[in-house]
């Protein structure tokens, strides 16, 4: 934790309800309420998008009007009305920014409130970011950098224009627009979102980032990230997410898709903190996201995620295994405080033969939160040698809270071999007593224990983002524990 | 017509068949109507992902035997616990055998739901026990509809059952296809030990589909050893649904022996109400061709201070399908639970499945729970190994199951039982290790 102090905790926790609640008055061009054929049609123009790209949407809003939202979630909430949303929220001020100078001022101050100096990561972090408001992309670094080793990395809005062949390919090839009531939702009415081209064997130089931020009130985002490593290349892309404290809930529902090709290796990372709501749970976003990626022959994909914030966090980030020997991984730790609740996993589609999976997921469930694990891992029948672990770790803080756990496991080969464990627990006071005794006080024991439980995840993260992450747990788990 | 409006319709004539007075009347009449509403369970439904009951149901069975069949007992001696003494409760064709059974009245009641139901002086057990902790599903109100028949022991305060009891019921297959439903109803008082066994046997290749609802109340400090043995014909079909209700300090264990039959599926369901409960939930299951098997668990810890142990050990050959989809619920002031599960499966031949759901949901803090499960196939080294000392493959996958399933098997209390569950075992994987364990 370096020198992040007791003292340093203790000013936090005081301040830090929610840091990123502020809304900053960006004059923006936002889109009557409701949904519809036009509202779809509108979007599309205003994106200046091909005609197959409208048809693309059209289709996927044919299918979400005939689904129905799903109910199988662990998760208790007041359903949003659909027709209530403004689909398409954009700062006004345009057009496209060549460099930082050009930015609005009053955006460049949320981003420095938000921590994202861009300037200063641009020298000193070296992460090329998309910056995206309101579902509208405002920002990309260091684009001419990455675009000398042929690396592709633009809002997927200028991606459909300018490399058609590329989306036309992939985009719903992983997601399809029928997959769920959301995905379905969000291929009809996605604004913008981060597109990502690794050609054939480059190693990315740096880390590539996106990050969301929801301004606008009654406005939903809908983002849409499509992520492909051509065969041999490496790319680590990392996703961060913020909103203002509103009373009413928001909603976000993104799709990721994730594209490795073969030998080809993604690592994904997220740090979600969207408003969760208050302590009373009122308002928060309610946080819909399809998250899937194919590996083809020897990839590899990384999930990992820090889940602390949002009202209802509904998220199964997955990996088809479809290629021989290919490995799926999941790390995942998701902290609910007061009244937000989680239903968090991930699935693991076991295809290809000689394949493998990890799953480390780590719930911390506090004040009146609900926190479930609900994973699927499935072994086809051609799975020859799959190989499965996972195991789900709950702590619970606090009696009005609860865990839960949901793995399916579905082998259909007799040679997989599989393992599932799970665990509930709670901080132990002996752990506690151990801590206060050298002198530790209780808060920082508790941020240490919780440290402890989370490091597996933790280490995954790269280190900008591990550093942040901790912070954020210590700042979730706020007077969870008397 | 369907098996659902055949019941439905055939339910008319079966109340007025029955006397107007019986105590439960109101109980039939609410429980049909419950299961016209929701009809036979389908995939559709979360707990029954992975069990199609499609195929048993879409069957003409008739619900009603019409004439009395009785069998010699040499005929069946093999089904009993022969080499002990026991009690016997026999049901053929879903009647009552007085010719095969071995009841008793003296000082604690081991006999039949019908009597119990009819005589005014069980009224006041009827009143306190009967469906009280069956769930409303459609299957059990179908059966609480339809139950007229089935064991009923009620064991006083402090008495020690001096010997087995035996629960059996014969399907003759004098039907083309029969649909059977008996009923139990086992009170277990304070300090009172038992130990009973029950067993479904068809006699022929007919098919049979039995739904079974049994209800088990274990009040302060009784014991209960329960165990099922399901090794049927192969085209019979059996729905158990067993409902256990655990007072202060009772322990109670459930022993579940799947071998036969064509679709197994038991939902065992425990409710932990008094404080330092213990219950134990094993089952072997080892299939082949194309039976399936779904064990369907549910541990609820209510009281603080309880434990429950599961351990469902499975071996699926041919195209077997196995399910094990167990819960353990731990409520707000259930505090200090110490709840364990596991589940270990392994799968013989390609085509046989396997799926699992061992699921958690916490909601105490001071709490200690933990699932495991694995899926996996023999340890080729311990094989290899068992092979060098020139014990043929056969017998060595043998060793190797039979120390798989050991932890279930070592905890039968009855050591005949334990001899006959070893065999039935042997003689399922076709070999002779000559040696019990």
């Amino acid at each position: 934790m370096g020198k992040f102090t007791e003292d340093d905790l203790k000013k936090d926790l005081e301040t830090k309800e929610y840091e990123y609640g502020f809304y900053t008055d960006i004059e923006s061009d936002t889109f009557p309420v409701g949904l519809n054929e036009d509202v779809v049609r509108a979007i599309s123009k205003k994106k200046e998008e091909p005609e197959w790209m409208t048809d693309w949407r059209l289709k996927a809003f044919q299918y979400w009007k005939e689904m129905v939202e799903p109910e199988w979630a662990n998760v208790n909430y007041k359903k949003p009305n659909f027709q209530d949303i403004s689909y398409y929220s954009a700062p006004s001020k345009k057009p496209k920014y060549d460099s930082i100078d050009d930015v609005d001022p009053e955006l460049l101050d949320t981003f420095r409130r938000l921590g994202i100096s861009l300037d200063e990561q641009k020298k000193l972090a070296g992460v090329a970011v998309d910056i995206i408001v309101d579902s509208i992309s405002v920002a990309t670094t260091f684009k001419n950098t990455l675009a000398k080793k042929g690396i592709i990395f633009c809002p997927i809005s200028d991606a459909i224009k300018e490399h058609p062949e590329l989306v036309k390919k992939y985009i719903g090839s992983v997601v399809p627009q029928r997959d769920n009531f959301y995905a379905a939702l969000n291929s009809a009415v996605f604004s913008d979102g981060s597109f990502c081209y690794i050609p054939k064997g480059v190693r990315c130089p740096m880390e590539l980032s996106t990050y969301f931020r929801i301004n606008q009130a009654g406005t939903g985002q809908f983002e849409r990230t499509l992520v492909i490593a051509d065969k041999g290349s490496y790319v680590s892309y990392l996703e961060g997410c913020t909103a203002p404290a509103r009373d009413e809930n928001q909603l976000h529902a993104a799709v990721v898709e994730l594209i490795a090709l073969d030998d080809a290796e993604i690592k994904y990372s997220t740090v979600q903190n969207w408003y969760p709501g208050n302590k009373e749970g009122k308002g928060g976003v309610f946080n819909f996201v399809t998250k899937r990626g194919i590996c083809h022959k020897n990839a590899k994909i990384s999930w990992t995620q820090v889940e602390t914030g949002s009202a209802i966090t509904w998220k199964y980030p997955s990996c088809i295994l479809k290629g021989d020997n290919s490995i799926g991984e999941f790390y995942s730790i998701a902290v609910t405080n007061n009244y937000q609740q989680a239903d968090t996993g991930t699935k693991m589609i076991h295809i290809g033969k000689n394949t493998k999976s990890i799953i480390i997921a780590k719930g911390i469930s506090a004040g009146k939160s609900q926190n479930s694990y609900r994973g699927l891992v499935r072994i086809g029948s051609k799975a020859e040698n799959a190989r499965n672990f996972s195991q789900c770790d709950s702590l619970l803080m606090g009696n009005d809270c609860g865990a839960h756990t949901f793995p399916y496991i579905e082998v259909k080969n007799k040679t997989a071999q599989i393992e599932h464990e799970a665990t509930t627990s709670k901080i132990g006071e002996d752990q506690i007593f151990y801590c206060n005794q050298r002198g530790i006080k209780t808060d920082k024991a508790i941020a240490l224990i919780v440290n402890g439980f989370s490091k597996e995840v933790l280490n995954k993260l790269p280190m900008e983002f591990a550093v942040e992450a901790q912070k954020l747990l210590e700042i979730s788990l706020e007077g969870s524990v008397g | 017509m369907n098996l659902k409006d055949k019941l439905v319709s055939s339910f008319l004539a079966f109340d007025d068949y029955l006397e107007d007075s019986s105590p439960i009347h109101d109980i039939r009449n609410k429980a049909i109507k419950i299961f016209e509403n929701k009809g036979f369970p389908t995939k559709k439904e979360e707990a029954w992902k992975y069990t199609s009951l499609n195929p048993i149901v879409n069957k003409d069975y008739s619900i009603f035997p019409k004439k009395e069949s009785s069998i010699e007992f040499k005929d069946v001696k093999r089904f009993f616990l022969h080499d002990i003494d026991t009690y016997k409760i026999v049901f053929i064709d879903g009647i009552y055998s007085s010719y095969l059974s071995e009841t008793i009245h003296d000082n604690m009641d081991i006999c039949l739901l019908s009597a119990a139901l009819k005589k005014p002086k069980y009224r006041a057990v009827i009143e306190v026990y009967y469906n009280k902790i069956a769930e409303n599903d459609s299957l059990t109100s179908l059966n609480t509809a339809f139950a007229k028949e089935g064991a009923y022991i009620y064991i006083p305060k402090h008495k020690e059952v001096e010997k087995p009891i035996e629960i059996i019921n014969f399907a003759t297959g004098n039907e083309a296809a029969l649909m059977m439903q008996p009923r139990n109803l086992i009170v277990v008082g304070e300090n009172a030990h038992v130990q009973i066994i029950e067993r479904h046997q068809s006699l022929s290749e007919n098919a049979v589909f039995t739904n079974s609802v049994t209800e088990i109340f274990a009040e302060k400090r009784a014991y209960i050893d329960y165990y099922k043995i399901q090794n049927d014909a192969s085209n019979a079909s059996l729905i158990d649904n067993t409902y256990i209700k655990q007072e202060e300090e009772s322990h109670c264990s459930v022993h579940t022996f799947s071998f036969g039959g064509n679709l197994t599926r038991n939902n065992l369901k425990f409710y932990q109400h008094g404080e330092h409960c213990d219950s134990t939930l094993k089952g072997i299951t080892i299939i082949e061709n194309k039976q399936h098997v779904d064990h369907s668990t549910l541990v609820r810890h209510i009281a603080p201070n309880c434990e429950s142990h599961q351990d469902y050990k499975g071996l699926y050959a041919d195209s077997s399908t196995g399910v094990f989809n167990g819960k353990i619920v731990v409520e707000k002031d259930a505090q200090k639970t110490n709840a364990f599960q596991q589940n270990n499966n392994i799968l013989i031949d390609d085509k046989a499945t396997i799926n699992a759901k061992p699921q958690l949901e916490i909601f105490a803090d001071d709490v200690k729970c933990s699932h495991g499960c694995t899926i996996g196939q023999f340890n080729e080294d311990a094989l290899f190994y068992i092979r060098t000392r020139g014990i043929a493959k056969k017998e060595a996958q043998a060793l190797l199951m039979y120390a798989f399933a050991n932890t279930v098997l070592e905890s039968v209390k009855i050591p005949e039982l334990k001899v006959r569950i070893n065999k039935l075992i042997a003689k399922k994987i076709g070999v002779s290790i000559g040696f019990n364990i």
